[in-house]
């Protein structure tokens, strides 16, 4: 007896969903494997990890405040990913999105009022669209690789921000710190509540997830990117441009995560260092897969991977263990889930004896 | 004086560029098959990671090499069963890896962060190396250049000269009449995508043994990456391989020349470190612009889940 693999008549619904459950339940238990093999008590690390970070108040608005960049950059992304378009550099046109909102706020240290904030926005959308826009560009001029193009250009970004935070941007009176100085109250994002860190920018994601929803499901454009994405072919023969298809894909990606990064500096940080992103470029790229590139699953995931980044400080806090260890998860999730999508396809069957 | 330098900028380039020609000739051999391994990476860091651990350990280069080689050869069956077995999407999987393999190789890797490890000497072939200027350079070097250059004479005898290696550029262009005349396709792809990664691995191992004896998170920097986007630049041609490896061994070199020279040139030191990501970039776009010589070479299968709906 042995088992094979059957194709399904027909794609299981049910198995699309089941999937990433089936992932999360595998992340875990290769959680607890790993605790088991450092020596730590397997069940206290779940607690730390999964637990602790959720047990206040404060706890949940911190897990609301780090999954906020991930929607943000994940929505853009899946705009993209549906029709093919492998953006895989949003880490890179997140921090530039940063920059460029940082230089605004930095320009109007002296001034008052909403547009300084408006402007970052906008500064920070075009900034990304603009690092987006170099694969974009090589893409449908040349016919490179988007993929490698977008990753080599996230080493750039880093070296460009490492520049500006120990040249043209470091605080003159900031005692050589490779960083800018605090920005004004103008130009931080209001908090929605006291006490906590959550600012607007997390409305700002709640909304990008709704139009990211219509432009997918609502809107010609988002249905001939579903199309591509299925089939090339069939999109090719229904005379829809590929060309515009990567320009929306990738545009729509840098802008978001533009948007994330004018967030992350107006936010939490309140200044820009060289640490802009905490690898929300690479996680939202997870993000948006176990959400099967849906706005709404989005919701969740980036939640689900906002508590592995607090689980990962809690478990740095308190076991000692390093903070990579989100990361390991992360990567983990990804891969059992796109193990599991098998299932989605195909249906596990005994192998009978054949008799020859 | 002169001509020392010229021979020291000489050595450093090749032994920059020997980790890509180690993990580029790896990753062709998978891409050959049909299989595109975006993950190398995570498998180049755990390689680092592995050796490094090992070697500190055991006091054994040797066995630390070995040791990053099966760090490498774990993670691509990793990403083998996934994308061969339960035929998950390539570039998806090969990222995920790329992700858990940095991750993992930073959390496993933190305890040895301190830690430095000897150096290495060099293998020098007596007489070849006393040859003024490119003596040194070619014949007074680390083993692992040596392996590089065993490595390309093997793999080019392997794909062009030898039957199992038509076999494995037949599974790579046509997976289902390579299935139909009775090779098991899948079996060779797995084959091919591990020993991508146990080079891949070697690679890594190359950086925290003998480049820089030591490991720090995130000290691949996107080698992996360019080793892939290498390939795509030698057009799935080994010589072309060597050549551009060598090349990128330059321009990294280059850019730590004269950033530890002392010159008085105004240009910040991030610029200078940019350099080799960037001409990834402009060499991606001068061998793309030429779309046929690319769909010519390129393995037909590149990318494509493949079952034999036996």
């Amino acid at each position: 007896m042995w088992i094979r693999l059957e194709r399904r008549p027909e794609a299981s619904h049910l198995m699309s969903y089941a999937s990433p459950a089936i992932a999360i339940v595998l992340m875990l238990i290769g959680g607890l494997l790993l605790f088991a093999f450092l020596g730590k008590n397997p069940i206290e690390g779940f607690k730390v990890f999964f637990i602790y970070p959720l047990s206040d108040l404060y706890g949940v608005s911190e897990l609301l405040l780090k999954a906020t960049p991930l929607m943000l950059v994940a929505v853009g992304l899946a705009v993209g990913f549906r029709a093919n378009v492998w953006n895989i550099g949003a880490e890179g046109q997140l921090i530039v999105g940063g920059i460029a909102a940082s230089a605004v706020a930095l320009y109007f240290q002296e001034s008052e009022g909403a547009h300084v904030l408006i402007l970052m926005v906008i500064a920070g959308c075009i900034g990304g669209m603009l690092w987006a826009a170099i694969p974009a560009f090589l893409k449908t001029r040349f016919n490179t690789n988007e993929i490698l193009v977008s990753l080599m250009l996230v080493y750039v970004a880093q070296f460009l921000v490492s520049w500006l935070v120990h040249g043209p941007m470091m605080d003159p009176d900031g005692f050589n710190f490779p960083q800018s100085a605090m920005f004004e109250d103008s130009a931080l994002l209001p908090l929605l509540t006291e006490d906590t860190r959550l600012n607007l920018a997390f409305v700002l994601a709640l909304g990008a997830l709704i139009v990211g929803y219509v432009f997918m499901f609502r809107s010609f454009a988002g249905f001939q990117m579903q199309v591509a994405g299925y089939a090339k072919n069939a999109a090719r023969y229904a005379g829809f441009s590929a060309r515009r298809m990567i320009w929306i894909g990738m545009l729509s990606g840098g802008a978001m995560a533009g948007l994330a990064g004018m967030a992350e500096v107006s936010g939490p940080m309140g200044q820009i260092t060289e640490h802009v992103s905490n690898n929300y470029g690479f996680a939202a790229i997870i993000v948006a897969f176990v959400a099967r590139l849906n706005p709404v699953g989005i919701f969740f995931a980036s939640l689900l991977m906002a508590l592995l980044y607090l689980g990962g400080e809690q478990a740095q806090q308190y076991m000692n263990l390093p903070s990579s260890i989100s990361n390991v998860f992360q990567g983990m999730l990804l891969l059992f889930l796109l193990g599991s999508d098998v299932f989605i396809n195909y249906r596990l069957r005994w192998k009978k004896e054949v008799a020859v | 004086m002169e001509s020392s330098i010229l021979s020291s900028i000489l050595f450093a380039t090749i032994v920059a560029g020997t980790p890509l020609i180690i993990v580029a000739l790896g990753q062709l051999i998978a891409e050959k098959s049909g299989v595109l391994n975006l993950g190398a990476e995570g498998m180049m860091s755990m390689g680092a990671i592995a050796g490094f651990a090992i070697t500190f350990e055991t006091g054994s280069v040797w066995l630390g090499v070995l040791g990053g080689m099966a760090a490498g050869a774990l993670m691509s069956y990793l990403f083998a069963v996934v994308v061969l077995t339960l035929m998950g999407n390539q570039v998806a999987t090969g990222l995920a890896l790329s992700i858990l393999g940095v991750g993992l190789s930073a959390f496993i890797g933190k305890p040895y962060e301190a830690e430095i490890l000897p150096t290495v000497g060099t293998v020098r072939i007596p007489l070849l190396a006393d040859i003024p200027i490119i003596g040194d350079p070619l014949f007074n070097q680390q083993i692992l250049v040596y392996f590089s250059w065993a490595l390309f004479g093997a793999i080019f005898w392997f794909l062009y000269r030898s039957r199992p290696g038509l076999v494995l550029r037949a599974v790579g262009e046509s997976p289902s009449s390579a299935h139909s005349i009775g090779y098991p396709v899948i079996r060779i792809r797995y084959m091919a995508t591990i020993f991508g990664g146990a080079m891949a691995g070697i690679g890594g191992a190359f950086l925290s043994l003998f480049y820089t004896p030591l490991w720090v998170e995130g000290m691949v920097a996107g080698r992996g990456w360019i080793a892939i986007a290498l390939v795509v630049f030698a057009t799935w041609r080994p010589f072309r391989v060597i050549v551009g490896a060598y090349l990128f061994g330059g321009v990294m070199v280059a850019q730590l020349f004269v950033q530890g020279s002392g010159l008085e040139i105004n240009i910040p030191s991030q610029f200078l470190s940019a350099l080799p990501y960037l001409a990834t970039i402009i060499v991606l776009v001068i061998i793309s612009r030429d779309q046929n010589t690319v769909r010519l070479n390129a393995p037909v299968s590149l990318g494509q889940p493949y079952r034999p709906d036996a």
